[in-house]
């Protein structure tokens, strides 16, 4: 695992996310509680909606577009629809976020 | 005899001696250091100490008698400087003391914030007696006034301390809730309430910035310029591992000693204890832990083996009357789900983490009696995948086999004393002899026994009292509920919002029993509109719960780019608004077109760019058009009696003025104006939510029309005579359609729900109107501004990139 420091938690708002540029594409970091973060990519499988402009809600967002909902944690598409997304392992440490570059480049490389 | 020397008599290292002492008492001569004053004692429970609950002699654990009769050398207020391993002595303040195994149980020291004033005389932490000592003196003021920065375990227990000792008591937490690394929101906001009802005054998500005070502390000044008087401060905000000399001895260090499973550190011969170690890259911070590790370290000082494993913990507050309770891991891992329970009239919230068949976390607030059932599940692992549907009401409904996991077989299984209904007081008995009596429906129930018809939150549970005395005859109810998250409709919730006065999200979640713990996509934008409407001065507007168009300021187009549309009063303009919006779309690329609201649009815009080209757009006078909002759009005019031949009142004028005073406010979906200068409406204003025709007598204003999936002409709503009455008229019905409406529901539909005539009666008092404009005009105190040049100045970060790793990985 190579954790590279991406910024600060407080940077996201509460329920709310932002992206970070990476050669793999865009991946969206999710603040689902105070100290509570997830990363996924930021392209939703239907019709490719940036899921960081969505409503967080519990550990899930709506897609802005079409409002397919993904689980963050495991990336699948909730209810009726089919489809995931990538996840990412990303952590806090004294209050920065730690995202970890290895599995976005092997996820790149697969 | 081994020369054993101990650095610290705290809780971790005084129970390893206890061990020791209880095995093997003549092994070790023993040597005790410490820095405070005095011996071990129960640290945590400093917290009744200050309150006044316990004497500090209650809370010594070994006192002098101990120490003599384990023949322990004390060297209390002495602090060690440094450990020579070579030499292996270890050197006091007052001398050297040779070891053969040395223990290193330093603890933490609390972190201190460097912000101008920290050093003042009255600012303390809460760590020792001292500490203790001096916020004890400092309540003796009659009137003295207290400030606990941090809103953690420890500040939440030193303010009540200091509350229960007659201060007044201010929490500042720089968190949007308390407690929020064991708590979640719903909990934080009941711990909240709890606190205040205690006079302990709670400012959440406040930044401190400095302390001020002539030789001693007077006051505390926060970001936003308040000010906060204050005779002693006390700065809870976290703990740093106490471990220096393990640092300046060479030892191995992360964040702090490193030790192994049986609690040593790199040097074979010194060993480690308590908060100073770090293990498995896990710190510490509370003693049950601790003591698992004073076991092992004993046992490896005498030549046994054991090892020392993590396990999980729970935490209680030590607030008399504040019953939370915390345990397990509530963040990372796959695939959780939770169990929501919430009991608004107790006061009651219960949170279970599931993952894989197994409970992995739990959260109560107002009742904890099963905690540790639930406490013992997480440990245990236990599959608890057979009594999934009925857990979270605790261990008493378990066992009972097939009946107990079935929510309305329980709730048959209830005696017919049972409460059903908190409020009203209603037993299930009640209900059955109504339903007997032959009501059959929920509204029946409600009209006979009044039970749900108060806060609404046994609604369900009186369904089931149906469902199980109807069986098959019993249909619920027709009225949909707002989502998944709750089973109250739109107006329910409106309803309950204004009559509970309900004034946050949180609120709206506990009180009415919400099932998720913080909404979903389709609750959270009503909840938050309906909260805005109702309380303006009272809540804050939560962008995170806003659709991405209304939070960004602009519209989303499904290439992810966005349209940026300034307003045009009335759909008038000038040159050189034209010309700095022609340099703006070819700045930034922009696709243009004229839209059908008389304005131009600017679409393909990054987000990135949203920011740089509002203020430019804001450079040249524009503002917002909120082209984007459930809120006012446009009000398109025709150019009336200044220019046509056919114009009877200045309409243009009329639709600037109209414009201006609605812009900016939120209302449950669009609202569309139109002003024509005659019949021959030439602004379209017949199908518009509000649509004004001009004549020669006065004005017609027409509400209620729509030209989108529906076509409608609108209904007269009245007649005026001057333009005032026509601007009052208009703003009192917009007022009224946002009191009242469903979230989403156009004016056309809401008034098709209540009735023109309902509308026209209630508009029809003078005093209501007034009324309306006047709540409405609070409103616009806050809502009307620009959002754009708002979030130039406050919001600009978050239009970027939180970071860009391409650059760097190119390299
Ligand atoms: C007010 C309060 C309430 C708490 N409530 C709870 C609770 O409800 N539940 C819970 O589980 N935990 C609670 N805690 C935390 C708990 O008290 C600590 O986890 C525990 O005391 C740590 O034990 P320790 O032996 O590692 O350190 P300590 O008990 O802090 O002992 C370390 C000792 O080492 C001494 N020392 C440090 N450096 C030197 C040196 N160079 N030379 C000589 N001596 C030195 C210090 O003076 C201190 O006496 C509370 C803490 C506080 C302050
Ligand atoms: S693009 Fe996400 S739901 Fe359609």
């Amino acid at each position: 695992m190579s954790w590279t420091d991406i910024g600060a938690l407080t940077d996201i708002p509460l329920r709310g996310a932002r992206i970070v540029k990476t050669p793999a594409g865009c991946i969206a970091v999710f603040r689902t509680d105070e100290a509570e973060v997830f990363a996924t990519s930021n392209k939703c499988a239907h019709k490719g909606g940036p899921l960081a402009e969505g409503i967080v809600h519990g550990k899930q967002v709506t897609c802005p577009l079409h409002n397919w909902v993904y689980s963050l944690e495991t990336g699948e598409a909730q209810g009726a629809d089919e489809g995931s997304i990538a996840t990412y392992p990303v952590k806090i440490e004294d209050g920065r976020l730690l995202l970890d570059t290895d599995a976005v480049a092997a996820r790149n490389a697969a | 005899m081994q020369k054993l020397v101990v650095i610290g008599a705290g809780m971790a290292s005084g129970r390893v001696l206890e061990h020791l002492f209880d095995t093997a008492p003549e092994a070790f001569d023993v040597t005790l250091f410490n820095a405070e004053p005095r011996g071990n004692y129960n640290r945590i429970m400093l917290s009744p100490v200050l309150s006044g609950e316990k004497t500090f002699e209650e809370i010594v654990t070994h006192d002098d008698a101990w120490y003599a009769d384990n023949k322990v050398t004390t060297r209390f207020g002495e602090k060690v400087t440094k450990i020579d391993r070579d030499r292996k002595v270890v050197v006091g303040e007052n001398g050297e003391v040779a070891y053969d195994k040395l223990i290193i149980g330093t603890g933490s020291a609390p972190f201190i914030i460097p912000m101008p004033g920290h050093d003042l005389p009255g600012v303390v932490a809460y760590r020792d007696l001292e500490d203790t000592n001096a916020m004890i003196d400092a309540s003796a003021k009659p009137g003295g006034k207290a400030v606990v920065i941090g809103g953690g375990l420890l500040g939440l227990e030193a303010a009540a301390g200091l509350r229960l000792r007659g201060m007044d008591v201010t929490v500042l937490h720089i968190m949007g809730h308390l407690m929020e690394r064991q708590l979640d929101e719903a909990a934080g906001y009941l711990l909240k309430q709890d606190l205040e009802k205690r006079g302990i005054n709670v400012m959440l998500k406040a930044q401190t910035k400095c302390i001020e005070g002539d030789g001693k502390v007077e006051r505390v000044l926060l970001e936003d310029g308040t000010v906060l008087e204050a005779d002693i401060v006390c700065m809870a905000v976290g703990i740093r591992p106490a471990a220096a000399l393990g640092q300046d001895a060479g030892l191995e260090m992360g964040r702090a000693i490193k030790v192994d499973a049986q609690m040593r550190t790199s040097d074979p011969d010194i060993l480690a204890v308590g908060e100073c170690v770090e293990f498995e890259g896990n710190l510490f911070g509370l003693v049950a832990p601790l003591y698992d590790q004073a076991k092992v370290l004993a046992k490896t000082l005498l030549g046994e083996d054991d090892a020392f494993k993590m396990r999980e913990l729970s935490t209680k507050l030590k607030v008399t009357g504040c019953d939370l309770f915390s345990a397990g891991d509530f963040a990372e891992g796959d695939a959780r789900e939770d169990i929501v329970f919430r009991d608004p009239k107790r006061g009651v919230y219960k949170r279970l983490v599931i993952e894989d068949d197994k409970l992995v976390g739990a959260v109560m607030y107002g009742d904890t009696a099963d905690s540790n059932w639930f406490f013992g599940l997480i440990k245990d692992g236990s599959d608890i995948s057979e009594m999934r549907d009925t857990i979270i009401f605790g261990p008493a409904f378990q066992g009972g086999g097939a009946a107990a996991a079935d929510p309305l077989a329980a709730v048959a299984a209830l005696p017919a004393d049972a409460e059903i209904c908190g409020c009203n007081g209603v037993c299930k008995g009640t209900i059955v002899t109504a339903i007997e009596g032959g009501a059959t429906t929920l509204d029946d129930v409600k009209a006979i026994t009044k039970a749900s018809a108060s806060c609404g939150t046994c609604t369900g549970l009186v369904e089931q009292v149906l469902a199980v005395t109807l069986g098959d005859s019993f249909e619920a109810k027709a009225e949909k509920p707002i989502c998944k998250c709750t089973d109250l409709t739109h107006e329910d919730v409106r309803r309950l919002i204004k009559s509970q006065e309900l004034k946050s999200q949180p609120a709206v979640w506990q009180q009415l029993a919400w099932k998720t713990p913080n909404g979903c996509h389709v609750c959270r934008p009503a909840i938050n509109y309906y909260l805005l409407a109702d309380w303006p001065l009272d809540y804050q507007d939560d962008l995170q719960s806003r659709f991405v168009n209304e939070r960004n300021h602009a519209n989303i187009q499904k290439d992810g780019t966005y349209s940026v549309m300034p307003r045009m009063w009335g759909g008038m303009t000038d040159p050189d608004e034209l010309i700095a919006i022609a340099q703006a779309a070819k700045k930034f690329d922009a696709v243009v077109k004229v839209t059908g609201g008389q304005r131009i649009d600017l679409l393909g815009i990054k987000k990135e760019d949203l920011p740089a080209i509002w203020s430019d757009l804001n450079d040249a006078g524009m503002v917002s058009g909120h082209a984007y909002t459930k809120g006012l759009r446009t009000v398109k005019t025709c150019v009336g009696s200044d220019w046509c031949r056919f114009g009877t009142q200045d309409s243009t004028g009329l639709g600037i003025k109209l414009e201006k005073r609605l812009w900016g406010s939120w209302t449950p979906h669009k609202v569309k104006l139109g002003v024509s200068g005659c019949p021959r409406n030439c602004a379209e204003a017949t199908c518009k939510d509000v649509g004004v025709i001009c004549v020669d007598s006065g004005y017609q204003i027409g509400v209620a029309g729509a030209a989108g999936m529906d076509v409608k002409e609108t209904e007269r709503l009245i007649d005026v005579a001057t333009e005032e009455e026509a601007i009052e008229w208009t703003v009192a019905f917009v007022q009224l359609y946002r009191e009242n409406a469903k979230y989403l529901d156009r004016a056309y539909k809401w008034v098709a729900k209540v009735g023109l005539d309902w509308v026209k009666e209630t508009l029809d008092d003078p005093a209501t109107r007034a009324a309306l404009i006047e709540r409405f005009d609070i409103s616009q105190s806050v809502y009307q501004h620009d959002p754009w040049a708002e979030h130039v100045e406050n919001r600009k970060a978050q239009y970027a990139p939180l970071a860009d790793l391409t650059t760097e990985a190119a390299e």
